[in-house]
């Protein structure tokens, strides 16, 4: 009997979001921040097929569902450059290399914390390996799809293959102190990373012999080489895990000596020191608002780094790497008005627009414009206020997010063992080092 | 003569903005032409004069030979924030476990003293106070008793010139729930180690209640040496309070009638579920420090917002709430943290209250502290607007009538990297 009454809550919880499922929305009367055009009054958004159609006052459309956004703010989905939400697994931290893993074969739709981001106007993640490993796995970009139970749905198709890289503290920590091997130092890392891309460029080389009929026998498949090979041809975007701005100057070499130029440092607290530098090779960041001392090598850290970047002309996003922050990206942001000033335009930037172009998706998303997704936030009071409360959030023009409508149980998925669902202590600087999930558990928990 | 007046001028600009921070600076100070954010009467056009340490007086149009006049015209002045729970001066680098001083070994040792922990010269105590935080709770964190909290102002050279007089007994009270996605423990065995840890407890109050007796003897001379009962004895004698941290519904409840025949003085902290039992808590009548505000729901069935919006809930209930960031280094989003609750239900008014006078009223030291009123000890700061609207700018702070610089390492890197200099080559 129980179990009948589950699946028939389970369905019950499920009807609202299937039943949302729409292409073609109508959002009317909203103050419209578009990112890349001004802000616009009284305006209004028609989204066809789940996308943009047109921005214009007093647009006429049949047979839509409409919202009413008076006195409202209306603003792209926001985008997070670093999340690890919707993965089953962040870290296979058993060698100083993965290239050949992929998140994308890890997404769980049923994570809760994507409905949760949802909530806070987040449309758009970057699903990262974790930072176990110099070079990690590859990473997914994913769109909050909310209701599908199918992980593929939750994949932004066509968006750019990614990898995750790490530098530091982490790396040496798994490898050189939890298992006795390189790398033990920011020396080692650098050699690892040489390693790798050698080892790439051969073997890139021994299928260029072999397709070009210098040889006769194909060389043996390999899909970590073939990883690292296709990094060399500029097909992944590499998104890496640093700190401090001697291993940022490092990379960034390796980077030069191998001729890859696509590059987003991820956290880089100290990319303030060398923002010169990351702007002359063309380097992205994507920082913390405000974390830092919760480890050595963020403990020369600033607030105003997100400012000093983007004063230097470097392409900077701020992303959450935690469940809880994903939740309000829009006040991260914000912070950076109290911390070096940043205009309207800019500190929205940040969470927008400037992540679509680190995730190489910035024809398709990222601002308010025609032709782009119907990925919209809707908010009460200015996303940039402390006041901001997200009112709906759409993604491809579907409501995945309603304030006023949502149940206050959101599950898509229950644990038909538990009568209620578990109550987590809350843990301080549980989110910290998120990046080192799974490993931390298989390396150090057992010590406690 | 003037020239040497101009390069003199340019000499301090100069050694201002080297890595030192800058001295705070003791005096008479009178803050002109501001307003005085009150609770109950908006904002008021008035005058500050500071002296001694303390708000001398409050009235427009005061004058005073000798005071050092800060000119606050467009601006409000507002009582210096209090963090109600932190390791604030307890912990510098969190990954380093020697630079962190909150979690002794030894699960019942409420004899333990935060204060003398204090590291005054904390990085992290600047870039706190600048955000107007001037008072926060270092609260120790390991086992059942993990020691006694002690509140501090964010200014001063010992952990003695920064004791603002709060100190507490903490009890991380025998918890349910679990304590994180890898504890896999089953029911049967949470139950288990819940009623073993209570029969401990239990059997420590009682080996307590018992000292208390020995302590009142004529012959206490006699006792043999035993802090970690003495600091509880405290406890039963009424001279410490006891901040007992609870989060789960079944928890609270469980705490609540276990204190029902202790005479005690108790806070409840954390109290994360404290939204879903707020007639029990009223009905008790016990104050509450909870946070942070801006943390994820307990349950995966709650409601996304239900952090958010629990201090507002016991607020409105009657529950007299403090807010707290639990946090070290960025103790400086408490007005954040206050913001999210204003927001989600607290009002304004109510959320600057749970982080001022609330909290100094929670603490007994509402004489002295919360609020901008005259005779009380000169904590507050000058901004020029709401403090927990994010892109408010705070531009002056005084802790105990010392001006502060608004300095901090990461003013400081701002000012030296922002335009870095040789840039690239």
């Amino acid at each position: 009997m129980k179990q009948v009454l589950y699946i028939f809550s389970f369905l019950i919880l499920s009807y609202p979001i299937i039943a949302q499922e729409s292409g073609d929305i109508l959002i009317k009367n909203g103050t419209v921040l578009t990112i890349t055009n001004g802000n616009l009054k009284f305006t209004d958004i028609l989204i066809r097929d789940g996308k943009i159609k047109s921005i214009a006052k007093d647009i006429k459309a049949e047979d839509v569902k409409v919202i009413d956004a008076s006195g409202l703010y209306v603003m792209p989905g926001i985008i997070d450059a670093h999340s690890h939400i919707a993965i089953d697994a962040v870290n296979e931290g058993t060698n100083p290399v993965t290239a050949e893993v992929n998140v994308g074969d890890a997404i769980d739709p049923y994570d809760i914390n994507i409905y949760r981001a949802l909530a806070g106007g987040v449309t758009i993640s970057h699903a990262m390996h974790g930072s176990a490993n110099a070079i990690g796995g590859q990473c997914e970009t994913i769109k909050h799809r909310w209701g599908a139970k199918d992980p593929a749905a939750m994949r932004m198709d066509g968006a750019p293959r990614t990898i995750k890289f790490a530098l530091g503290e982490n790396p040496m920590r798994v490898h050189g102190e939890g298992r006795g091997i390189v790398p033990a130092t920011r020396m080692g890392v650098e050699q690892v990373f040489r390693n790798a891309f050698a080892e790439g460029k051969a073997y890139m080389k021994e299928w260029e012999a072999y397709q070009g009929g210098v040889t006769s026998v194909p060389p043996e498949y390999n899909l970590r080489k073939q990883t690292m090979a296709d990094i060399l041809k500029g097909d992944i975007i590499i998104h890496c895990h640093s700190y401090r701005a001697d291993e940022i100057l490092m990379l960034m070499n390796v980077l030069e000596d191998y001729g890859v130029d696509k590059i987003c440092f991820q956290h880089v607290n100290e990319g303030f020191k060398v923002a010169p530098e990351l702007a002359a090779f063309g380097a992205h960041a994507s920082v913390f608002s405000d974390w830092w001392a919760y480890k050595f090598e963020v403990y020369y850290s600033t607030a105003y780094n997100a400012a000093i970047l983007t004063e230097n002309g470097v392409v900077t996003s701020i992303n959450s790497d935690s469940r809880e922050l994903i939740r309000h990206l829009y006040h991260e942001a914000a912070k950076t008005q109290r911390y070096g000033e940043l205009s309207d335009d800019q500190a929205l930037s940040l969470i927008t627009i400037n992540p679509a172009i680190q995730l190489g998706i910035e024809d398709r998303v990222g601002s308010i414009e025609e032709g782009k997704d119907g990925d919209i936030a809707i908010f009460k009071n200015h996303p940039l206020s402390i006041y901001a409360v997200p009112q709906y959030t759409i993604v491809d023009g579907a409501v995945r997010f309603n304030i006023k409508e949502d149940a206050a149980d959101m599950r898509q998925e229950v644990n038909p063992e538990e009568q209620i669902p578990a109550f987590y202590e809350y843990r301080a600087h549980e989110e910290e080092d998120s990046c080192l999930q799974g490993v931390f558990e298989q390396l150090f928990l057992h010590q406690h | 003569m003037k020239y040497t007046y101009i390069l003199s001028l340019l000499l301090l600009s100069t050694f201002c903005y080297g890595q030192q921070v800058q001295k705070p600076q003791n005096g008479i100070f009178l803050l002109k032409n501001g307003k005085i954010q009150t609770f109950d009467q908006g904002q008021i056009e008035a005058d500050v004069l500071i002296m001694e340490g303390r708000i001398k007086e409050i009235h427009n149009d005061i004058s005073h030979p000798g005071a050092q006049v800060i000119d606050c015209t467009n601006h409000i002045i507002y009582p210096g924030m209090i963090d109600g729970g932190t390791r604030l001066g307890l912990s510098e680098v969190g990954s380093i476990s020697l630079t962190q001083d909150h979690g002794e070994i030894g699960s019942y040792a409420p004899h333990l003293d935060a204060l003398t922990a204090i590291n005054p010269s904390s990085v992290n105590i600047p870039v706190t106070r600048v955000n107007g935080v001037t008072t926060s709770l270092a609260v120790p964190s390991r086992g059942r008793f993990p020691g006694t909290a002690a509140l501090i102002d964010l200014h001063g050279y010992t952990p003695e010139q920064m004791y603002a007089g709060f100190k507490g007994v903490v009890l991380n009270f025998p918890s349910t729930g679990r304590r994180g996605s890898w504890d896999r423990r089953s029911d049967e065995d949470i139950q288990k180690a819940d009623k073993k840890a209570k029969k401990e407890l239990n059997d420590f109050w009682k080996q307590a209640e018992l000292r208390q007796g020995i302590l009142a003897h004529p012959d206490a001379d006699a006792a043999d040496y035993n802090p970690q009962l003495d600091a509880l004895v405290d406890v039963l004698n009424k001279d410490r309070t006891l901040m007992l941290e609870v989060n789960r519904k079944s928890d609270i409840l469980n705490a609540l009638s276990w204190i029902r025949d202790k005479d005690i003085n108790v806070i409840f902290t954390g109290v994360s579920e404290g939204y879903l039992v707020t007639d029990s808590l009223t009905h008790y009548n016990i104050d509450v420090i909870t946070g942070p505000v801006l943390s994820n729901p307990g349950r995966s069935s709650d409601r996304y917002d239900v952090a958010y919006a629990n201090a507002a809930v016991m607020q409105k209930a009657g529950i007299k709430v403090a807010l707290r960031t639990n946090e070290s280094e960025n103790v400086r989003n408490l007005p954040f943290n206050a913001g999210f609750a204003a927001t989600y239900g607290m009002g304004y008014i109510e959320a600057l209250k749970a982080v001022t006078i609330n909290s100094a009223e929670i603490f007994g030291i509402d004489k002295d502290y919360g609020s901008v009123e005259t005779g009380k000890i000169a904590n507050l700061f000058v901004a020029d607007g709401d403090p927990f609207e994010t892109k408010t700018k705070i531009k002056y702070l005084f802790i105990k009538g010392w001006n502060i610089p608004m300095e901090s390492r990461h003013t400081l890197l701002y000012d030296e990297y922002l335009k870095r200099s040789p840039g690239i080559e």
